[in-house]
């Protein structure tokens, strides 16, 4: 089933009209445009973000880090700093050694991966420009940023180690003494040599996915305090939960005297699914000096120490028949794992590998990735998690092999792609997509975009020699969303599930709360779970408010990232809907003396079938909380909880088809027309799904002609501030043009497939392919990203080379 | 980001901010709108003994006609340039380069003189300065002085000012009737600095064809100082234009240095469509263009994330190719 709506122009109106953010009467809360409950405390910051924080005798840390990639530490003089005014104490990493413990690694992918011991403050070494050397406590922040220039670090400088192929040669300097292979993971289907013997046509290509900072709008912060017995951890993290797990296994501080605090969360993109140097520390200090500290990054500290993502180089090689049928794929990976193995750092190439096929059909796929250790920041998930770099390969190579057969990009993906009426369908992966409708968003987008016409006035340009030209893109991704089936991540040595947990209560006045184990930064959840838990207990929208992120109150949850949150902890929240109102109706049918199989919830009544008798779900939990006169069984007060563990992931799929024009004498580069059909499975909130599609589009955009994190050859990030590590802002976008087709998730009860990532994984070789098809005329087969206009301008210049 | 500690006054006069300068030695900093030295102070590049601020002294804002030229106070801000009646009227193309500087919050706070005096190479105005022969009026104890802006930018940050110095007005001098300007402002996002830019005003004659008089070119980021094109200037002198000149990227003719517009095959054709003169050829377009190939002698380009110095060379020559064609048609009143 396939329902077409045009999605922005609904939201516009929406946010023009807040009357329309209401369903109509009779309207069902999930479906509609509301306005987010969260977002007024959230935009006026009337809210606690970590930084805002204080708490009496509270104490400053601030960190002396690294100027060098790669050296041995030979000495940390802290006496000059401890005497400065205001400083409580100065700490070297040795000073820590003995507690401080390694930062973990929740994914190793193969059973004998170099996984090396990672100290949260280096001791005798430094492998990356930025790592934490010593750290200064003062009475205020500026007092700790002034101390740190009074530690004295001597360094004994040890080679650089930047370039992953390099790195994997005979005799490179090493990262780590086991040295610079951390892992080789392979997966395959098929017979792939078969599929390339004799070939009529083979499409290779190398890809360099660049390194890019994930640039959360509020930086790091952390906060951590201790009553000498009970620890409390503030942080800006997207995962509580996970997190609380690990700093007990790191600093031996019980689980059960460790409470973590994710307040409201300023975005995370990937970059705070992680445990940090940082969040170790500070719980270090609390309980070394029992007072409370906090840290707060600046915006130059968090370009050298947030995680970085992607940073990978794609050797790839397709194989297909004379007619463009695809035969198969191989994919040979170098990826950069920086100097340390973080959180999930080795899982994230990983994740990607099953997506490589994108929404194609083929015999064979053959995949190996090997893990690179460099002297650099470690990467870890930044929004798409190896998912866009797979999306990027397969849509660009697309692209080349409709080219190299003289074949229209979108007729080539016609002859490739799964069929609607194939669902569910086995990929050449060993995933099952269980829905999907692609010719349906792909017609839908080809119409919006005027394709025809654009077509039309690109082979004109080319016919006047224009020296602006156009170019078109096409991308036609699909994703797997939802993380996770927990036997899935186990079979993959991942450390944990994927399960969710949820808890809903109707207090005693009718009023209801959620208790969700997602920790929503950004996504809107307190909105879209309230549209849930209104339709399925039929109470208004603004009698529920949503629980989250404190380990205290909402005790279980996995957290939120993967586009997992609504397919499912939204999930869990439905199926603990279920068991209240199963709850209810038992009291009810008590109530009403009559049999449970005789009572029907309808418009948030109980009534005994065929009479007037009736209860509201209200006066059914006031009941409840009296408790005066139960059902034998029935224990007080009206509430239940859920966990969820999907069986399958979720695949949202779409098509984004992209218009830039090249000046070529210039190499600049302008979006033109930007059309995005998504098919994110049932919509729960439209003006959500309308928000994500549009951040998403705008970061897929900047890696593709903007971000890129540089170092130079001695392994320094010149990229540290926001004028060299360029991100764009509404006036370098174009306006984007959103739609929707709706082909429901058969694997879940709402339906719904997530969309937290689509936009950036679809966007990226859209763009791209935009440039590189203006430029065929050229000879240009590829522009590395991000394509600056030196590049784009080069790329014209050398031709194909 | 947190600066090294310095003392701070805030003077409530010019007089007194002179004084104040004069007694705190070479270590004092002038402040005005912050916008250029906060940055170099929170990346502690800059550890200034004592911030004079001046951004509050009603004697330095203002933009006043003086007759022969403008005179605007060093602590206007660029919005109040941008939309000053008087400058939009007299000097235009200071108010199209300002109207480019950073972002709206930017021009707010950040002040015309603060601009100049950061003396930054990739800033907007310093080319301005120089392509317009603007003149800095300088305070100190021991009394004013009157500095060419092509003696002011000495090095990359680095002005004339000595130690106790502080500018109070730039005076611009009006060009008069027949000149059309343009600044040509290429970056890679809004907010970005120029990678290159280039400042033009051109005068036109229409007596026995229409030619190019006089031009005034001005680079921004192709060196330590500003550039003034002065070999373009010269060449461009007497050009003739058809009314087609330097269109952005959509009339321009010629090709992409070196690049081979018109080889075989399905490159795109040359530019100028059929039959038009090629790059370096006879003919009015010619002149143009090939006056705008002198644009990158002479100067030294940095090399950063967004260019190395080939690439700004080669843009140099286009953009000022687009700037005296943009220039030329506003001249002629289109």
């Amino acid at each position: 089933m396939t329902e077409e709506i045009d999605a922005g122009m609904v939201a516009r109106r929406i946010a023009e009209d807040g009357d329309l953010s209401e369903p109509a009467p009779g309207r069902n809360e999930v479906g509609a445009a509301r306005r987010r409950k969260e977002d007024a405390r959230l935009v006026t910051g009337r809210t606690r973000w970590t930084d805002n924080i204080q708490l009496p005798g509270m104490l400053y840390v601030a960190f002396v880090r690294s100027p060098m990639a790669h050296a041995r530490v030979t000495r940390v003089d802290t006496s000059a700093a401890r005497a400065m005014p205001g400083v409580v104490a100065a700490l070297s990493g040795a000073d820590l050694a003995g507690e401080q413990g390694s930062l973990p690694c929740a994914w190793p992918v193969t059973e004998d991966i170099v996984l090396p011991d990672h100290p949260p403050m280096a001791v005798e070494e430094v492998r990356y420009a930025g790592e934490a050397v010593a750290c200064v406590i003062a009475t205020d922040r500026y007092k700790a940023a002034d101390a740190l220039e009074a530690v004295e670090v001597d360094y004994e400088p040890l080679p650089a180690v930047l370039d992953m192929v390099k790195a994997l040669e005979e005799g490179s300097p090493k990262v780590h003494e086991a040295g610079n292979r951390s892992y080789v993971w392979k997966f395959g289907t098929g017979d792939v040599d078969a599929a390339f013997r004799d070939a009529p046509v083979v499409i290779e290509r190398t890809y360099v996915q660049q390194r890019l900072i994930p640039s959360a709008m509020e930086p790091r912060a952390v906060v951590a305090e201790t009553d000498g017995d009970f620890f409390t951890l503030h942080s800006s993290t997207q995962i509580p939960h996970i997190l609380r797990i690990m700093l007990a296994q790191v600093t031996g501080i019980p689980e059960h005297k460790l409470r973590v605090v994710a307040p409201d969360v300023g975005g995370g993109f990937g970059s705070k699914l992680q445990v940090t140097a940082e969040e170790v520390i500070l719980l270090l200090l609390a309980r070394r000096l029992g007072k409370p500290v906090k840290w707060t990054e600046s915006r130059s500290e968090g370009n050298l120490t947030v995680h970085h993502g992607r940073d990978q180089i794609q050797r790839l090689a397709l194989a297909a028949d004379a007619d463009g049928r695809l035969r198969g794929l191989r994919v040979d990976l170098l990826a950069d794992m920086g100097a340390y193995l973080m959180l999930v750092t080795p899982g994230i190439p990983i994740l990607g590998a099953f997506m490589y096929n994108g929404i194609y059909k083929m015999d064979a796929y053959d995949f190996t990735c090997t893990g690179v250790f460099t002297t650099k920041m470690p990467t870890d998930a930044y929004r798409g998690a190896g998912r866009p770099e797979a999306t990027f390969a397969i849509e660009r190579l697309m692209d080349e092999l409709a080219d190299e057969l003289s074949l229209d990009p979108v007729d080539l993906r016609r002859r490739n792609w799964i069929g609607h009426e194939e669902f569910p369908y086995t990929t050449v992966a060993n995933l099952t997509y269980d829905s999907g409708n692609y010719e349906a968003a792909t017609d839908r987008a080809l119409a919006v975009f005027g394709y025809d016409k654009l077509r039309a006035e690109q082979a004109d340009r080319r016919e006047r020699g224009e020296p602006v030209q156009l170019g078109i893109g096409v991308s036609t991704y699909t994703e797997m969303c939802g993380l996770a089936p927990s036997r899935v991540l186990g079979s993959l040595s991942y450390g944990a599930g994927g399960w969710e947990h949820a808890s809903v209560r109707m207090l005693p006045t009718g009023k209801v709360e959620v208790v969700t184990g997602t920790s929503p930064h950004g996504q809107g959840h307190e909105t879209a779970w309230s549209q849930i838990v209104a339709d399925a207990l039929s109470v208004p929208f603004d009698d529920v408010s949503v629980i989250h992120g404190d380990t205290s109150s909402s005790h279980k949850g996995m957290d939120t990232y993967g586009s997992r949150s609504l397919v499912v902890g939204g999930i869990a929240v439905v199926q603990a809907c279920d068991k209240v109102k199963e709850k209810a109706r038992h009291i009810a049918a008590h109530m009403l003396e009559a049999s449970p199989d005789d009572v029907e919830f309808a418009g948030g009544t109980f009534r005994v079938r065929g009479t007037d008798a009736a209860k509201t779900i209200q006066e059914v939990a006031l009941a409840a909380f009296a408790a005066h006169d139960l059902p034998p069984g029935v224990e007080a007060s009206l509430d239940s909880e859920a966990t969820f563990d999907p069986e399958n992931f979720s695949y949202p799929h779409g098509t984004h088809l992209c218009a830039v024009e090249v000046d070529t004498e210039t190499g600049a580069t302008r979006i033109r027309e930007y059309v995005a059909v998504d098919d994110v499975g049932n919509v729960v909130n439209p003006m959500i799904v309308e928000g994500q599609v549009h951040g998403g589009i705008a970061q897929g955009v900047a890696q593709a002609l903007f971000e890129e994190a540089v170092y130079d050859a001695e392994g320094n990030l010149l990229t540290t501030t926001m004028a060299d590590y360029l991100l764009p802002s509404a006036a370098d976008l174009p306006e984007f043009t959103t739609d929707r087709t709706e082909t429901p998730a058969t694997s879940n009860p709402l339906g719904v497939k997530g969309v937290g990532e689509a936009g950036t994984i679809a966007s990226t070789p859209a763009v791209v392919n935009a440039i590189v098809d203006a430029l065929r005329p050229f000879g240009v087969k590829d522009v590395p990203m991000p394509c600056t206009p030196e590049r784009v301008w080069r790329a014209v210049h050398g031709g194909g080379s | 980001m947190i600066p090294a500690s310095f003392d701070y006054v805030r003077p409530a006069s010019l007089e007194e901010a002179v004084a104040a300068l004069d007694g705190a030695g070479e270590e004092a900093k002038v402040l005005s709108g912050g916008q250029s030295l906060l940055p170099l102070l929170r990346m502690r590049l800059s550890y200034p003994s004592v911030l004079v601020d001046v951004g509050r002294l009603e004697e330095l804002r203002g933009i006043r006609d003086e007759g022969g030229h403008l005179a605007i106070g060093a602590a206007a801000t660029h919005d109040e340039v941008v939309r000053s009646p008087l400058v939009n009227a007299e000097c235009p193309l200071v108010a199209l380069a300002t109207a480019t500087v950073a972002d709206p919050a930017v021009r707010h706070r950040g002040t015309f003189g603060g601009s100049l005096a950061h003396a930054d190479p990739a800033g907007d105005l310093p080319a301005v300065a120089v392509a317009l022969d603007m003149e800095f009026v300088i305070r100190s104890s021991s009394g004013e002085r009157i500095v060419a802006a092509r003696d002011f930018f000495v090095d990359y940050l680095e002005t004339a000012l000595a130690p106790g110095e502080i500018i109070t007005e730039i005076r611009v001098p009006k060009l008069g009737d027949g000149w059309g300007f343009h600044y040509e402002k290429f970056h890679r996002t809004a907010q970005a600095w120029a990678t290159v830019g280039v400042a033009a005003a051109v005068r036109v004659s229409t007596q026995g064809g229409r030619h190019i008089e006089e031009a005034r070119v001005g680079l921004t980021n192709m060196g330590s100082t500003p550039v003034r094109a002065t070999e373009v200037e010269a060449a461009v002198r007497g050009a003739e234009l058809n009314g087609q000149a330097g269109t952005n990227g959509s009339g321009g003719g010629g090709s992409v240095n070196g690049h081979p517009r018109s080889q075989e095959g399905a490159a795109p054709g040359n530019g100028n469509g059929a039959g038009s003169a090629p790059h370096g050829g006879p003919g009015p377009r010619g002149a143009l263009r090939q006056a705008s190939e002198l644009a990158a002698e002479g100067t030294s380009p940095p090399t950063d994330l967004h260019g190395g110095p080939g690439y700004r060379r080669h843009l140099a020559r286009v953009l000022t190719y687009r700037a005296l064609g943009t220039a030329a048609r506003s001249a002629l009143g289109g």
